[in-house]
């Protein structure tokens, strides 16, 4: 009599648990397909202790040793140059796309903008700014700026939008101008997401401004890449201590400024 | 009863056929008439969602109105675009139930909100008030009893002392008429009428009219000197708290289990 009244619960959620198989056959057939196999697996580890092996003991003759200076050096200027770009760029952008303060016909075309830098990984737009203002740090701090505007201005746009109307409500009822709504309203509830976003930004800018040397936009990823295809390993071990290093110094830096902003 | 308030040249605020409708068809307001005096609290009660806060909300502006206007010493803020529009708001101040505060702020920048109407972005940004201001501030942080407070951060404060801390914010902007959207609401029965006190002496002393929204009967009938009953968007009480029947809060909230 009850079990009539009463509606079944905990029922069985059947769509999600077939996409769950689905997705689990598709990765099995597609390591088939690509030859996945743990024979190749473990043939690689071997080759990869070589590898390792011929790493030691790092080098560090001196004239290298400035050679990677100078490379770390140009890294890190490209890293805080476009930090600074792209986080000063994204503050007003980000605010243009929240959808809680700005009308759609704005909205969505820098909607679109954000999405279209945040479409290509770096080490692409890196190749295209090559290619647009030749080899050199300027085209990895134009390709890392467009990234950092993708990420952050995202974010940032998404983190208003999660604000509490409230208090931005109770600054417009004084009678406040636009801009010192934005600034007693809206900024104080997001200032330190965005100081989140933007010292990841950085740490991340940190890391790529290491790689986008590769494709010659400038940095010790020129360098890196020429110790590799001159099987100089041991130099090699060297660079990737050192930026190692320098990533671990910026993780304390990020710490340190999460705690001014509380 | 119409007519003479219309003809009183001490109507503060006439509000005149104000409606206004969130979705196309279905009226939250219905053509709203309301006189209100140039001094004294005017209470309106009624249930929730009856249309009070709208109402509030529509003479300052944070809620544009369908229809109507709402004359304010001469100017019908309906009509209002930006500058002027400020302008207005700036002379009317607002006290919010949930206090709205911006908690990541120190007391003191949550009061010199109140000034940011007077004050460019610019200056406001860098903190540049001037001194004169700082000093009022002071004074009506003394006045509601926060003076020590002035730099701890507004999530720092219990409920009754962040509403001190809205209030202050409000007399800031050295209003002509403050608003009170459920001041009381959020707060326990001896803070209520703390706050309410503070409206009171608010009022008389700057000779401002004040509008509260309360669903508290008691508290309405002990401070009020006026009293709007309104239920579904309606008025449906206009007169002094004496005169507030136990028929008249029937029509007014419906049933009369709750009534002693």
């Amino acid at each position: 009599m009850i079990d009539a009244v009463r509606p079944a619960v905990f029922a069985p959620n059947w769509p999600a648990r077939l996409a769950w198989l689905g997705l689990f056959a598709y990765a099995i057939y597609a390591a088939s397909i690509l030859d996945f196999t743990w024979d190749r697996f473990v043939t690689g580890l071997g080759q990869g202790a070589r590898f390792v092996a011929r790493m030691f003991p790092p080098d560090t003759d001196p004239e290298k040793m400035r050679l990677m200076a100078r490379g770390l050096y140009e890294s890190l200027e490209i890293a805080v140059i476009a930090s600074v770009l792209g986080i000063v760029l994204s503050l007003p952008i980000g605010l243009l796309a929240a959808r809680n303060l700005m009308p759609a016909w704005l909205t969505w075309p820098i909607r679109l903008f954000i999405a279209l830098c945040r479409s290509f990984h770096q080490v692409i737009i890196a190749i295209v700014f090559v290619k647009a203002v030749g080899f050199g740090a300027l085209a990895g701090i134009l390709a890392l700026t467009v990234a950092s505007i993708g990420f952050v201005a995202k974010l940032f746009a998404e983190a208003i939008e999660e604000i509490s109307l409230k208090q931005v409500e109770a600054v417009r009822a004084t009678g406040a101008p636009f801009m010192s709504v934005v600034m007693f309203g809206v900024m104080p509830q997001v200032l330190t997401r965005f100081v989140g976003f933007a010292t990841y930004q950085f740490d991340s800018n940190l890391r790529n401004s290491t790689m986008v040397g590769i494709v010659g936009a400038g940095g010790i990823g020129g360098t890196m890449f020429a110790a590799f295809q001159k099987f100089d390993y041991d130099y090699l071990l060297t660079i990737l201590l050192a930026i190692i290093a320098v990533i671990m110094l910026s993780e304390a830096l990020q710490n340190w400024i999460k705690k001014l902003y509380q | 009863m119409r007519d003479a308030p219309q003809q009183s040249a001490g109507a503060a605020l006439q509000i005149r056929g104000l409606s206004k409708e969130y979705r196309r068809g279905v009226p939250v307001l219905h053509d709203v008439d309301l006189d209100v005096a140039s001094s004294g609290i005017t209470a309106i009660i009624g249930p929730s969602g009856t249309g009070k806060s709208t109402l509030i909300r529509c003479i300052n502006r944070l809620v544009e109105p369908t229809t109507g206007a709402i004359l304010f010493r001469g100017v019908d803020l309906t009509r209002l675009r930006r500058r002027d529009l400020r302008a207005a708001r700036r002379r009317i101040g607002m006290v919010f139930q949930e206090y709205n505060l911006v908690e990541r702020l120190t007391v003191m920048e949550n009061v010199m909100c109140g000034r940011l109407g007077y004050i460019s972005s610019f200056k406001a940004w860098l903190r540049r008030y001037p001194r004169s201001e700082i000093e009022n501030a002071f004074d009506l942080l003394e006045m509601v009893g926060l003076t020590e407070h002035a730099n701890r951060r507004a999530d720092a404060l219990s409920g009754g002392q962040r509403q001190r801390v809205g209030i202050a914010r409000a007399v800031m902007q050295e209003p002509e008429l403050l608003l009170a959207d459920e001041p009381t609401s959020s707060l326990d029965p001896k803070t209520s009428v703390e706050i309410m006190e503070l409206m009171v002496e608010i009022g008389q002393r700057r000779q401002i009219p004040v509008i509260v929204n309360i669903h508290n009967v008691p508290l309405a009938r002990r401070f009020a000197t006026d009293v709007v009953g309104m239920s579904g968007g309606r008025i449906v009480y206009r007169g002094p708290p004496d005169g507030l029947t136990d028929d008249q809060l029937k029509q007014i909230y419906g049933g009369e289990n709750w009534l002693e």
